[in-house]
């Protein structure tokens, strides 16, 4: 009964939201207030329903209602209940379902907390974003639909994959769609800003807060992808240029890249075709990372359903929305006006900058990721595009922007001083020379791009330093008055030196761990001991460990260093039930300077020992710091009462154009 | 019935264990550098976009046994690619060779920015006139 | 006006996109063509599987149309291919050689062929894939048609029914035969 309700509840949903893409739009023409209010409640009503659906799956799940063909693929009795929760979306039409979810909870959210939007542009915002619904849930309940039945139904389930029975991964999905579906918020801010004909600084200020939730959640997702790559997979490796990850970051370079174009709209009234369109641009990419996923087009260890005709119909919304979008884009991009005029050298060249590079840089990543499929199509061959061709796309083009990235807050607005700027990082710039330099000589030679990436860090956490005690104006006024400062320091600009200091850090840790891994394989029996980057390993012993569901081959190894440091790891091999899997859990131990790394292998026949794999892993835990901190920093960002209260910006710096607040 | 486990096994557990064994180390290091730096850029043609070194398939394995029994016997890095590629094809590269059919692969991402550079100094060559009347307005207004 | 043709860009560039993806959707990305077509059958040794006198090697290659195929006992697909392998030896109607492919010990091997029968003329043992890599093999069973020169001709994917026979395979034997 549950079931058919949820079903039923979600059939709704579609109707509520063919409903709430015409009516209130329909209104908006005809200057009809009350056809126009329906759009708010609508969106609420339409949340309410898919929630109600999701929670009659998940209770579906929760109960191992067996006769659910979804939860029969997907669960088992066996699973423990936070992952047969997790299950939900641990499978194609689960995960549409919560792609779905999210979407309509974005519209919601405007409805409730978009009281100061014109209630034009906000009906519009709403209609756009229940167009993507209808899309969505007709994908859903026509292709992919969660409650389709079985009878009789069988007596147990088909279990999850093992791998997906991990926190990290439980709550990877949703985070990812958290970040994904924001972006078609923005999406619909852009096409609603078209067909109002008008993108202001207003428009820019409303957009922002909504860019940051979705960048943040993005990069929280694909922070925690990486994460669990690194722990799950075996040797230390988190990042793989697989088509699917690349699905992720692409958008995720976009939206950055939207962030600092919307702030250049807000405070300058510029750049705003540009704005529109990467608005546009983001959403697309999201739009095609399902469609990569789920349509069978590219080989990928990601790839969820590989159903060509659930492709098609992806593919159908891919090219109506996004195309639909591009031509509201030819039609209408021409006539909005830009005001705002600046030098290059200034906060709006910088911004333009960093906007220039993360697009080539996103496009560069589309070019590989797509270029197999146009080969064979052509039917030219086939050709393989893997890590060592994005890495070398991908680096070299990541170093003018951070450089650029410690130079551009200190430039103001309309017109930055060159020479003052360059007078205050003088200092930044030999520190980092300096810090390069020990680098290549004392700790390794043989790279160069490792002493620059160690390098480029230096400058971009130092330079962002300096440039907030600039702003307080450090030692150069009474303490007690840059105290005062910094506490009247705008939110948003925390953000930033938060998001900026936190990329430092991470860049540190990606160029260590890339080139600076140690890694020691071999046999060992008990008793053996290996020196693995000046910590010895001792494997004590190896000992079979029933878990809730599988069988673990747990390896012990104590580990010491000097005479202070005594740790023990009991790295694991587990063999599931239910689907003959056998999956490796490494042992970490995180210290300061890197992370201890073990894994225990088959059974060595010849000699009875153990095969080991044992890595040094460095800096390793500064990359996941230094993400918390990124977002972090759009959190702070967030919670700027401007965001909220919708305060007129400040005219001190504006060109011609007045803002007008609502 | 075991090997149909067996082959579901390592079919489904393929790919998620770092995979060189002890006893296929080389023991020589820099032979074995090289062999390691070389299946890095060897695809596994029977899993999903991975490395023969990072694959636990059977033929992942043999492959790089392959590999280094041709550096023992003396064939150069290139030597050992071309081998393989001869019996794969391309396809069998994770760094696509610069030849015809990636050319644009190659050069795509050098022609997008220089055509966005080109664009960029169109965009601040517009605004220059436009600087140049505010900076006299201003003049004239502080006048 | 160039200002108007570049706001339309995207919409085109979207176009071609769609296009290549819709071309794509039938395609599956894994088929991995042989590059062996029409170039001589690739130099490899293998010894005789036990209790076999002679194993396979590229110079049985020589003025007769032959088909190679790869096989093991641990594969489901040859398993349903082997009936009609069978038919094919007991009619006479090619000679079939086979490379034994990754056997965990040297019996299963001819276990299985003097369980099932067996339909090779000549078999190569193949414990460390030399044969199949020499071949470009990426799963079993794998079929290839060798010329009277020793030109590869044809690879064929996945087990041979007769269905595919009378499509593909036949046809091109009886082109090659009648030259």
């Amino acid at each position: 009964m549950i079931i058919e309700s949820g079903h039923f509840v979600l059939i709704l949903s579609l109707l509520m939201a063919f409903l709430q893409s015409t009516v209130p739009m329909i209104g908006v023409h005809l200057r009809n207030n009350q056809l126009m209010a329906i759009a708010a409640p609508a969106a609420i009503i339409q949340f309410v329903l898919i929630l109600g659906s999701f929670l009659a799956l998940t209770y579906a799940y929760v109960v191992s209602d067996f006769s659910v063909i979804n939860v029969t693929s997907n669960s088992h009795t066996a699973k423990p209940l936070l992952y047969k929760v997790s299950g939900v979306w641990g499978n194609h039409e689960g995960s549409m379902l919560l792609w779905a979810l999210i979407l309509s909870g974005y519209g919601a959210a405007i409805a409730l907390f978009g009281g100061n939007l014109t209630p034009t542009l906000k009906v519009r915002v709403l209609g756009v974003q229940a167009m993507l619904g209808v899309g969505i849930l007709a994908f859903i309940l026509f292709t992919s639909n969660p409650f389709l039945r079985v009878f009789p139904a069988p007596e147990n389930g088909s279990g999850l994959n093992p791998l997906l029975q991990d926190p990290g991964l439980a709550f990877h999905p949703p985070l990812l769609y958290l970040g994904y579906v924001g972006l078609s918020l923005t999406f619909s801010f852009a096409v609603a800003a078209l067909i109002e004909g008008r993108v202001d600084a207003a428009w820019a200020r409303w957009v922002r807060p909504w860019t940051l939730a979705a960048w943040g959640f993005l990069t929280g997702g694909i922070v925690l992808g990486s994460w669990w790559a690194y722990y799950e997979l075996g040797w230390g490796g988190w990042w793989f240029w697989d088509p699917v990850e690349n699905a992720s970051f692409m958008p995720w370079l976009a939206a950055t890249a939207l962030l600092h174009s919307s702030i250049v709209s807000e405070k300058r009234d510029s750049l705003k075709s540009w704005t529109i369109f990467l608005a546009i641009v983001a959403f697309g990419l999201s739009l095609l990372g399902t469609f990569l996923v789920r349509s069978g087009v590219i080989t990928s260890v990601h790839a969820f359903a590989s159903d060509p005709t659930r492709g098609v119909f992806i593919l159908l919304l891919l090219v109506v929305t996004i195309g639909g979008a591009f031509l509201l884009f030819a039609w209408r991009g021409p006539s909005l006006k830009t005001d705002g005029i600046f030098h290059p050298v200034s906060r709006e060249g910088g911004l333009i900058l960093n906007n220039f590079i993360l697009t080539i840089a996103a496009a560069s990543i589309l070019l590989g990721t797509l270029y197999p499929l146009f080969v064979d199509v052509l039917e030219l061959g086939k050709v393989s595009v893997g890590a060592p061709y994005f890495e070398s796309v991908f680096v070299p083009m990541m170093i003018p922007m951070i450089v650029v990235m410690g130079i551009a807050p200190f430039l103001r607005w309309k017109r930055g001083d060159f020479n003052k700027t360059t007078n205050k990082l003088k200092v930044v710039g030999v520190i980092s020379l300096i810090g390069g330099c020990f680098v290549w000589l004392i700790v390794d030679r043989s790279s160069a791009l490792s002493s620059l990436g160690i390098a480029l860090s230096i400058w971009l956490f130092s330079a962002t330093f300096v440039e907030l005690t600039s702003r307080i104006k450090l030692f150069q006024v009474p303490l007690k008055d840059s105290m005062r400062s910094i506490i009247r320091q705008p939110r948003a600009s925390w953000g930033m030196t938060f998001a900026h200091m936190g990329l430092a850090i991470a860049v540190a840790g990606i160029t260590a761990s890339s080139t600076w891994k140690v890694e020691s394989i071999q046999v060992m029996k008990f008793g053996d001991q290996v020196k693995v980057a000046g910590y010895t390993y001792t494997l004590k012993e190896v000992r079979k460990v029933q878990g809730p569901n599988y069988i673990a081959t747990r390896g012990i190894f104590s580990v010491k260093k000097g005479d202070n440091f005594n740790v023990t790891l009991k790295p694991e091999k587990r063999e599931y039930q239910t689907r003959t899997m056998v999956t490796t859990e490494a042992a970490i131990y995180s210290t300061f300077f890197g992370d201890l790394y073990a894994v225990v292998g088959d059974r060595d026949e010849n000699s009875g020992g153990y095969i080991t794999r044992i890595y040094f892993n460095p800096l390793v835990p500064w990359m996941w710091a230094g993400a918390i901190l990124m977002v972090l920093g759009a959190a702070i960002s967030l919670t700027d009462r401007r965001h909220r209260v919708g305060a007129p910006a400040r005219s001190a710096n504006i060109g011609t154009s007045q803002v007008i607040a609502k | 019935m075991k090997f149909l486990i067996l082959i579901i096994t390592l079919l489904l557990s393929s790919n998620f264990v770092h995979a060189v064994d002890p006893g296929e180390i080389l023991k020589d290091s820099s032979l074995e550098i090289r062999a390691r730096a070389i299946s890095k850029d060897l695809r596994c043609v029977v899993c999903q976009n991975q490395s023969i070194d990072d694959s636990d398939a059977e033929l992942a394995r043999d492959l790089r046994i392959l590999v280094r029994d041709r550096i023992l016997e003396g064939d150069s890095d290139q030597a050992v690619i071309d081998y393989v590629v001869s019996r794969y094809g391309d396809f069998v590269l994770l760094n696509p060779p610069v030849k015809g059919v990636t050319f644009v692969l190659w050069f795509g991402p050098i022609v997008i920015t220089l055509i966005g550079f080109i664009c960029l100094i169109l965009f601040f060559r517009r605004q220059k006139p436009l600087i140049q009347d505010l900076k006299k307005n201003n003049a004239e207004v502080k006048k | 006006m160039m200002k108007r043709l570049a706001y339309f860009l995207p919409l085109v560039l979207l176009a071609i996109l769609a296009a290549y993806f819709s071309a794509g959707l039938g395609r599956d990305p894994q088929t991995l063509d042989s590059v062996l077509i029409n170039k001589k059958v690739p130099e490899f040794s293998l010894p005789p599987i036990r209790g076999f006198n002679a194993g396979l090697s590229n110079n049985d290659f020589l003025n007769k149309v032959v088909l190679v195929n790869i096989f093991g006992s641990w594969c489901v697909s040859c398993r349903i291919e082997h009936p009609f392998l069978m038919e094919l030896k007991k009619k006479g109607v090619i000679p079939i050689y086979g490379i034994n492919w990754r056997e965990q010990n040297q019996d299963d091997g001819p276990r299985w062929l003097k369980k099932f029968g067996n339909p090779y003329s000549l078999i190569g043992d193949d414990p460390k894939s030399r044969g199949a890599i020499a071949f470009g093999v990426t799963g079993a069973p794998e079929t290839f048609l060798v010329d009277q020169k020793g030109i590869v001709r044809m690879k064929h994917m996945g087990p041979i029914t007769q269905q595919n026979w009378n499509d593909t395979l036949k046809p091109a034997i009886d082109k090659l035969r009648n030259r």
